[in-house]
């Protein structure tokens, strides 16, 4: 069993100050993300309304099936986060050890897919100041950075993300977490969800405007 | 040496009304520091630390303190920026009469056109008495055309139009600084304003052209780049005429309206596609990059001189 | 007394481990203080050097001294020095990290691993920065405005960008730290409404920092992509909009101003109190005061923006929010002044200063009416008066405040006492040759001498001259205080816990303090500023 004495920094009083400490911490953080992805937002709400248009014409050259797939793909590693939390919680370190791999695989395997759609849009010159091509409405290499940027940042959390549930499973497999401590999880879990829900938003603000435009 | 101005001129028929709010603002700002200034000053001497003065009731809080001096600065606040926002306003709206000439920023000059076909650099010759719209651009990055004495500024951009006006109200010479970073030369892209008598500026006028007017020069243009072949009175199915359009009321495609200003002929010139007009088809060419700031604002003129409602100024968004 | 010696005798947060290796990995609140105190000091002198250089140009209307480009590094770099690498981490970093724990009865902030993390983060993006500057410098102004900054300069934009956005890491972690320390790791009885307003400014500031640094973050990012891959997010010639990247840019840059005054502020309230032995008047007025400027300098940005071509309504609703915004500042400065009123007041160095900026800020305050009233921005935006006005905020209120807590607290984080009379006269320099290089600055403004110029109109020098030499004489106010501080470290720890006879949690351990702060975590049951009890007790 973890020794939970040895679990409180020095700086705190106890296990409780320390968790609730680290709950607001994180959520501080994802304050910070918000506003961090909420600029590239801003900055598509007012490209789009003036150039909706381009933004039409772009969001043809997006497979919306490889995106629905994604948008699945991390709907279900929250999921298996979640049922990381809820068997920690229950005391079963397998089981949790299991779901973060799982999220790890789904994680992964979002990224592989970002990896083919990135690679088409090399091939078919859609890549704005390294291979761009489109003969299209006026602006609409704008929508095209917009993605790359947007996606890209969001790709780069994805692989932080990772990294931080390996992370876990390392510390889960030393025997770290119990029923009684098992915050980091939590935690780590609090960003995965949070990095999922900003897919959610990109996922329909560039591949169904094409859809229903 | 001692010979040094506090003050700049005032040249313009807004500079009097800038400068009396500033001595406004002077007078609150004089009257609040000097209430801080004597009570930090007063307060210090009073009770300081082995003063005779009684320390008996000393309070914390005094609600009715607190609001009044939240209140009172509120209020004239108020008052400040509604005479300045007024005051803004009117010297973003050019009266119905005022005379434009056109300005192309670039590093690090300032390329003047007058409609008479009159072009300077780095001096802008006008009229007393007479109001003036400046209708600019920038040919690179941000520059901004700032005329101390007349107490006006305004930014000019690449790849749109801003304008301001102003009425100069003494005749004489004053400084024309860019007041936007622009790159090495930024404190080099000066000149002068030379503000004339009518008549001599007339003179002025007749006796300093090298080319002939915007309006001519921009008719050839419209026939040299082809505009006449869908948009001449007898091609309507092609394109919109533009007799009476300046200044008119235009309904696009998609149902929305817009005035025909200089950017939006301008924006019908280099982008078609954006604003295409109800009942034409999406025919027109761009002309990005075939022409340069100052052949646009010849071909604006000369799309003005076809004539439109007179409504020069205010209709336009400020 | 027998305390003065135990004090230094004991283990304190310096002495408790020696070597390279004890500092450079240290996760002590305190200790990283000083890591920081000693980094933006470097910093300082960098970017007052810079300024050195112009103001000397300056003296002559004709560019004689530099080339136009070497000026126009010049204030570029003085302008990123000073903002990102010296004002903003400032307060928070040095006294804000030695300070916070101490004021809530804390051993340490809530992640010192990640204080450290910010540290190392500010020095990366220092280095980054400075190695940029050395190695071609930067010539856009501090504000990176498009297109000149993407398209057009050809100096080191990326790198510097790049510096910035990693020292942006750095603040962020800092005021992250701040606000989970200042929600959970209070001291018993130590209710919001008891905390000192150090700790409230610090807050407000905390929460400024985390919700709009990340948009300079992802604003200076996409100034990066557009530079290096040559694509039209701002850039007008390639389809993007040089307005958006101002409303981005500014959108961080109105809030960071008030990152950087309302530390200071915090420091006033501290000394103020502590030197006329008074509660501070109207202490919840004060509290929400702070709170209301954080929250209202995020709907002023655009009145950075009103000869931008911005819409003439956008203007309007600016102007009158930023009139609204100084409304909180000014009660502060009423305050304050109030809490004089029946005190028994005593000028010390830290108050002076305090005094210094009072006057200086409700100054360059009031001038910030100016700028906020449309019609006279118009002629005044872009020339010197608002470089006036900036200065005396950054320079008259921050830095002073800066420098009134370091004198103030100085025997607490060293345990030694500056000498008096040096720093007195060291405040007196500092007030008259800050007035003498900025009013005049004022005036140039109003006559229309455009900003970023290093060649003027004739008629400009007299005001130019004067200014000059007032830069002569702040140039020595920041010298001598290097000069005294230095050499009180050569003394023994004799300051005592409290030489200033002050309320406060941090007053109640040794000077300077053992590295877990308090043997037992205090309990609060007084209000702040209890200076008056204090008095009746015979304190």
């Amino acid at each position: 069993m973890a020794d939970n004495h040895s679990r409180v920094a020095h700086q705190f009083d106890d296990l409780a100050q320390q968790q609730e400490a680290s709950n607001l911490g994180m959520w501080a953080f994802l304050a910070t993300e918000v506003l961090f992805f909420g600029g590239m937002f801003a900055a598509y709400a007012v490209y789009r309304s003036l150039y909706y248009d381009a933004f039409v014409a772009g969001s043809q050259h997006m497979d919306v099936l490889l995106g629905a797939v994604n948008t699945a793909v991390l709907l279900l590693s929250s999921l298996t986060v979640a049922l990381g939390v809820h068997a920690v919680q229950r005391g079963n370190n397998g089981a949790l050890t299991r779901y973060l791999l799982m999220t790890i695989a789904l994680g992964s395997t979002f990224l592989v897919i970002k990896g083919f759609e990135y690679s088409h849009k090399y091939a078919e010159g859609l890549i704005p100041g390294v291979r761009f091509a489109l003969e299209g409405p006026d602006h609409v290499e704008l929508y095209f950075i917009l993605y790359f940027v947007m996606t890209g940042f969001h790709a780069l959390h994805m692989i932080v993300g990772i990294g931080i549930m390996t992370a876990m499973i390392i510390l889960t497999r030393k025997g770290r977490f119990s029923p009684e401590y098992y915050n980091p999880i939590e935690v780590s879990g609090l960003y995965w969800h949070f990095v999922d829900i900003v897919w959610i938003f990109l996922y329909p603000l560039f591949y169904l405007i094409q859809v229903h435009p | 040496m001692w010979d040094f101005p506090l003050l700049p001129e005032a040249a313009s028929s807004t500079a009097a009304e800038v400068d009396a709010l500033f001595w406004i603002l002077i007078g609150v700002a004089s009257v609040f520091g000097g209430i801080i200034t004597a009570g930090l000053v007063y307060f210090n001497i009073r009770y300081r630390k082995n003063s005779k003065a009684s320390r008996a009731g000393a309070v914390s809080e005094h609600l009715p303190l607190e609001l009044l001096w939240s209140i009172v600065p509120l209020v004239i606040s108020a008052g400040i920026f509604g005479w300045g926002a007024k005051l803004y306003f009117d010297m973003h709206v050019p009266p119905e009469n005022a005379r434009e000439v056109y300005v192309v920023g670039k590093q690090w000059m300032w390329k003047i056109q007058h409609p008479q076909g009159n072009r300077e650099i780095n001096e802008l010759h006008v009229p007393v008495g007479v109001p003036i719209k400046l209708v600019m651009t920038s040919q690179d990055v941000i520059h901004s055309f700032f005329v101390p004495a007349f107490r006006i500024k305004q930014d000019v951009l690449p790849g749109r139009y801003t304008t301001t006006w102003f009425e100069a109200t003494k005749p004489g010479e004053y400084h024309l600084f860019c007041a936007e970073y622009c790159g090495t030369s930024h404190a080099s892209m000066k000149g002068r304003v030379v503000v004339m008598k009518q008549e001599e500026f007339e003179r002025w006028l007749a006796g300093n052209r090298q080319e002939e007017s915007m309006t001519a020069s921009g008719d050839q243009l419209f026939r040299q780049f082809g505009c006449v072949t869908c948009h001449s009175q007898t091609s309507q199915e092609r394109g919109p005429s533009l007799h009476g359009l300046f200044g008119s009321t235009v309904r696009l495609a998609d149902g929305s309206t817009v005035t025909a200003d200089e950017r939006y002929i301008r924006e019908s010139i280099l982008n078609p596609g954006a604003a295409l007009v109800a009942g034409y088809k999406p025919l027109m060419p761009t002309y990005a990059g075939q022409m340069s700031q100052e052949q646009l604002f010849q071909i604006i003129e000369y799309v003005k001189s076809l004539g439109g409602p007179q409504i020069a100024g205010e209709r336009r968004n400020p | 007394m027998k305390t003065v010696n135990e004090d230094a005798l004991q283990k304190n947060y310096i002495t408790a481990a020696y070597g390279i290796r004890s500092w450079l990995l240290t996760r002590d609140h305190k200790r990283i203080a000083l890591l920081y105190l000693i980094s933006i000091t470097l910093f300082f002198f960098i970017g007052g050097f810079f300024a050195v250089l112009m103001r000397l140009e300056l003296m002559t209307p004709q560019g004689d001294l530099v080339s136009a480009e070497t000026y126009n590094r010049l204030f570029t770099m003085h302008g990123v020095a000073m903002i990102f690498f010296f004002l903003v981490p400032s307060i928070p970093a040095v006294l804000g990290n030695f300070l916070l724990p101490m004021m809530l009865g804390a051993r340490d902030l809530a992640f010192p691993r990640l204080n450290l993390l910010s540290w190392y983060l500010y020095m990366v993006g220092g280095a980054y920065t400075l190695y940029a500057m050395v190695t071609g410098g930067i010539d856009t102004g501090w504000t990176f405005y498009t297109p000149y900054s993407t398209g057009y300069s050809t100096t080191n934009v990326v790198p510097v960008v790049v510096g910035i956005f990693i020292l942006g890491f750095s603040s962020i972690l800092t005021g992250l730290n701040f606000i989970v320390t200042t929600h959970k790791m209070r001291a018993p009885g130590l209710t919001w409404f008891r905390l000192p307003l150090f700790v409230w400014s610090q807050y407000a500031t905390s929460v400024i920092i985390l919700l709009a640094t990340p948009v300079l973050a992802i604003t200076l990012a996409l100034l990066g992509v557009e530079r290096i891959f040559r694509v039209g997010i701002f850039d007008p010639a390639l389809g993007g909009d040089p307005i958006l990247f101002q409303h981005m840019f500014w959108f961080y840059s109105h809030p960071a101003v008030y990152i950087m005054v309302l530390p200071s502020m915090g420091v006033v309230s501290e000394l103020v109190t502590c030197f006329a032995r008074r509660r501070i008047f109207g202490y919840r007025f004060m509290a929400f005061a702070v709170m209301a400027i954080a929250v209202l300098g995020f709907l002023v940005w655009g009145h950075h923006m009103f000869v931008s071509g911005q819409s003439v309504y956008a203007g309007m609703a600016f102007s009158a929010l930023s009139f609204f915004v100084a409304i909180p500042s000014a009660i502060k400065v009423f305050n304050w002044t109030a809490t004089l009123h029946k005190g028994r007041i005593e000028f010390r160095t830290p108050v002076l200063y305090a005094f210094g900026f009072i006057g200086l800020f409700t100054i360059g305050g009031l001038t910030g009416l100016f700028l906020a009233t449309l019609a006279v921005n118009v002629h005044l935006t872009d020339t010197y008066f608002v470089v006036a006005h900036f200065h005396y905020i950054m320079v008259g209120g921050a830095v002073m405040g800066y420098l009134g807590g370091i004198h103030y607290w100085w025997p607490k984080m060293t345990g030694r006492m500056y000498h008096e009379g040096w720093a007195k006269f060291s405040a007196l320099i500092l007030f008259v040759g800050f007035n003498l290089t900025f009013f005049p600055q004022f005036i140039l403004g109003y006559l229309g001498m455009p900003r970023r110029y290093y060649i003027y109109p004739e008629e400009f020098q007299v005001l130019n001259v004067l200014s000059t030499a007032g830069a002569s004489i702040l140039g020595l106010g920041y010298i001598i205080p290097m000069i005294y501080l230095l050499w009180s470290l050569r003394k023994p720890r004799t300051a005592g816990p409290n030489p200033w006879n002050a309320v406060g949690l941090e007053w109640l351990t040794p000077s300077p303090p053992p590295t877990h702060n308090f043997d037992k975590t205090p309990v609060v049951t007084e209000e702040p500023y209890a200076y008056e009890e204090k008095s009746a007790h015979g304190g």
